[in-house]
């Protein structure tokens, strides 16, 4: 349809960002085709690829409850240790696998970036969405739980997704930074994992964050992580876990700096992209 | 779009890519650690009061690309030539948009796509099917396109047993062939090719030309970037050659690439290998040396005889072989094969000469192959370009003064014979 349209190219230096937009909405195939692509490589090793994604939650579970709940006699809020854990890695595990793949994306398609035009935020942005792919078996997994438990879910399940929303809001901005970083400074990418370790010990995984006392609740939200997964539990739950609005508030707003400020980071670095890659 | 054939497609005006290398760094990327202690160092100079340490690395700029401007007419089919690092791949990137130049603009009119590499973002785990899809995304085409041409694309690769398989397990040839197909039905208005075809056989090649040769003749503008200057030719009505970022001469393709042949090839006049490990052989016969000898005036024009001499070193008593030569003018065509008489040769030197009369190379440059074969019929080993050389051209009588055509030009005999005036008979 568009070939038919003579269209007129102007290439000079510091093209304005308006053309960029467009592009991204024209080279959308692109993007479909790249999650494709994604899905397909990572799902061709069926046996590897699924069991590593059902297994890996499920063990990480398995020590949080032994440790936090069995050993530590931590307090779950009135549900199934299990359970407590598992809504927060739900969130969690999809941060960090986004995050980690979205680091490495460009990298990992230094190929394509040098032999083709095409919007870069195409990469991080289909990896993003594969990795929703992986939240959707601990989604059936948290699921499963749930039966085994016979744990039935309220009314407050339906505003899962806003939350999830979220998660995939600051996600994106982190992902952007961190992919357009590892692209300038080559040791970048070391730095990443052990963010992502600390990172799990840090947010509220294993224990409920109305462990953390109070004066300190708002503090902890500057974690943009801290709102999403006790919004998941909230959803998820029907125990006593209650949201903490004012930090709910603080990790959104910073999410969304960070997203802003991403794509202007990464706007910067794609400039030189080609040249530094 | 029909008032077509003068109307300018790609207008390239001022363009310049600067970049810039820093010295000393092992990479080009810096690293975080380096970036942070040069501004914790800043800081804390600052603190201190002390003026900050110029402690970046040497920074050294360089214009990959200076004040380029050229003009590109629809269906016109344009080569691009220049030695490594001439600027001819940075232009490319820019006009795919790879790249953002740093001074100029560049207006296109059209559709482009570019082929910088044959087989961009093919997949190993994907199979030839799957590719197809992929690669054809990555180069523009959307699904309608690629399932209305998918026959026609398996057809032209050959490869159709083997769709189902992944690519991984593909022979070379077979992988590039898939390759080459896919970017062969893409439908642009303008085709920007690098030195794709570099790679894969030679018949294959051939049937990319003529694909890309059919494109041309669609009225598409073509731009072509090869270091085969015959493809080039026979492909381009016009070259432009770049050298050090700059448009050093744009015209008619044989006329600049005789140019750029002449003036960038390097003379290799006399070679000799002292080292037996790294000397052209296969270990029991290796060349010691080559050399032209162009008698005393110490060069060669068309007028003086050349003497081409090689010498061998044997380690096989008694084996029987002879010296085989090829002679190449700069664009590849070979002008003679001439071999030596065998000789049985012991553990020793063999010296052989051969002998080129005056009057038979045309003024050009001209490469020498030499082969030795063992039995008449078995080639032990080749080396390419043994010796460069170029016949320069004397002064002659008349009033013509270009060269003469032709790959050689012997001094054939003539007879003239004049009638007397009235008579109609000799």
């Amino acid at each position: 349809m568009e070939e038919t349209v003579p269209h007129e190219l102007l290439i000079e230096p510091n093209r304005p960002a308006l053309h960029y937009w467009r592009d991204a909405w024209r080279y959308r195939e692109l993007f479909y085709f790249l999650v494709w692509r994604d899905i397909l490589v990572r799902y061709k090793q069926t046996v590897v690829g699924v069991s590593w994604s059902v297994l890996r939650p499920l063990l990480t579970m398995l020590a949080f409850t032994l440790v936090f709940g069995l050993l530590a006699k931590l307090p779950s809020d009135g549900t199934p240790y299990p359970l407590l854990v598992f809504a927060a890695m739900l969130p969690w595990n999809f941060f960090a696998n986004a995050l980690s793949e979205g680091s490495n994306s460009l990298i990992g398609n230094a190929n394509l970036l040098t032999k083709i035009y095409f919007p870069r935020i195409i990469i991080p942005a289909s990896t993003l969405v594969v990795s929703l792919i992986d939240f959707a078996i601990s989604m059936a997994i948290m699921a499963g739980m749930m039966l085994w438990y016979g744990y039935l879910p309220g009314w407050r399940i339906v505003t899962l997704p806003l939350f999830l929303a979220l998660a995939m809001l600051a996600v994106a901005g982190c992902a952007l930074w961190c992919a357009a970083l590892n692209v300038r400074y080559r040791d970048f990418r070391f730095l990443v994992p052990f963010l992502l370790q600390f990172g799990l010990y840090v947010s509220p995984v294993g224990f409920a964050s109305s462990m953390v006392p109070e004066k300190w609740r708002l503090i902890y939200s500057f974690n943009p992580m801290v709102g999403v997964i006790d919004g998941f539990r909230w959803a998820l739950l029907t125990g006593k876990t209650e949201i903490y609005w004012p930090g709910l508030l603080v990790s959104t707003a910073l999410s969304a700096a960070l997203l802003l400020s991403g794509l202007w980071y990464f706007r910067k670095t794609e400039r030189v992209l080609a040249d530094v890659i | 779009m029909n008032s077509a054939s003068t109307c300018t497609v790609i207008d390239i005006k001022g363009l310049g890519k600067r970049y810039s290398i820093t010295r000393g760094a092992p990479e080009d990327r810096s690293s975080l650690r380096d970036a942070l202690s040069r501004s914790i160092a800043n800081v804390g100079a600052r603190l201190m009061l002390r003026p900050v340490p110029a402690s970046a690395p040497a920074r050294e700029e360089f214009w990959a690309l200076d004040d380029v401007s050229i003009g590109i007419r629809e269906g016109e089919r344009v080569g691009i030539i220049g030695k490594n690092g001439a600027g001819k791949s940075t232009l490319l990137k820019i006009l795919s948009r790879i790249t953002e130049p740093t001074s100029g603009s560049v207006r296109i009119k059209g559709r482009v796509a570019s082929l910088l590499e044959v087989g961009t973002g093919f997949h190993p785990e994907l199979t030839g099917r799957e590719n197809i899809f992929l690669n054809g995304a990555i180069l523009g085409m959307n699904r309608q396109e690629i399932r209305r041409k998918f026959d026609e694309i398996v057809a032209f690769s050959e490869v159709e047993k083997f769709l189902d398989t992944p690519v991984k397990r593909y022979s070379s040839g077979m992988y590039v062939r898939l390759a080459f197909a896919v970017a062969a039905h893409l439908e642009p208005e303008i085709l920007i090719v690098d030195e794709v075809l570099a790679v894969g056989d030679t018949q294959f090649q051939k049937k990319c030309l003529g694909k890309m040769e059919e494109v041309g003749r669609q009225g598409r503008t073509v731009l072509f970037v090869s270091h085969n200057m015959i493809a080039l030719q026979s492909l381009c009505d016009r070259s432009i050659w770049l050298d050090q970022g700059r448009v050093v001469d744009d015209g008619d393709s044989g006329a600049v690439v005789a140019r750029y042949l002449q003036r960038t090839s390097q003379m290799v006049l006399e070679q000799s290998w002292d080292d037996p490990a790294s000397a052209p052989g296969n270990g029991q016969v290796r060349l010691c040396s080559a050399r032209l000898d162009c008698g005393q005036t110490g060069h060669a024009t068309v007028a003086t005889p050349l003497a081409v001499e090689f010498t061998l070193e044997n380690d096989l008593p008694g084996v029987e072989l002879n010296y085989s030569m090829h002679l190449y003018s700069l664009d590849g065509t070979c002008v003679f094969n001439s071999a030596s008489r065998s000789f049985i040769a012991q553990r020793s030197r063999v010296k052989g000469v051969c002998h080129i009369p005056a009057n038979l190379l045309n003024a050009e440059v001209y490469r020498v192959k030499i082969m030795v074969v063992r039995d008449k019929s078995l080639p032990l080993f080749e080396a390419k370009d043994a010796l460069v050389f170029e016949v320069s051209d004397v002064e002659r009588d008349g009033a013509w003064f270009g060269k003469w055509a032709g790959v050689v030009r012997p001094d054939l005999a003539w007879e003239i014979e004049t009638a007397a005036p009235g008579d109609r008979q000799l």
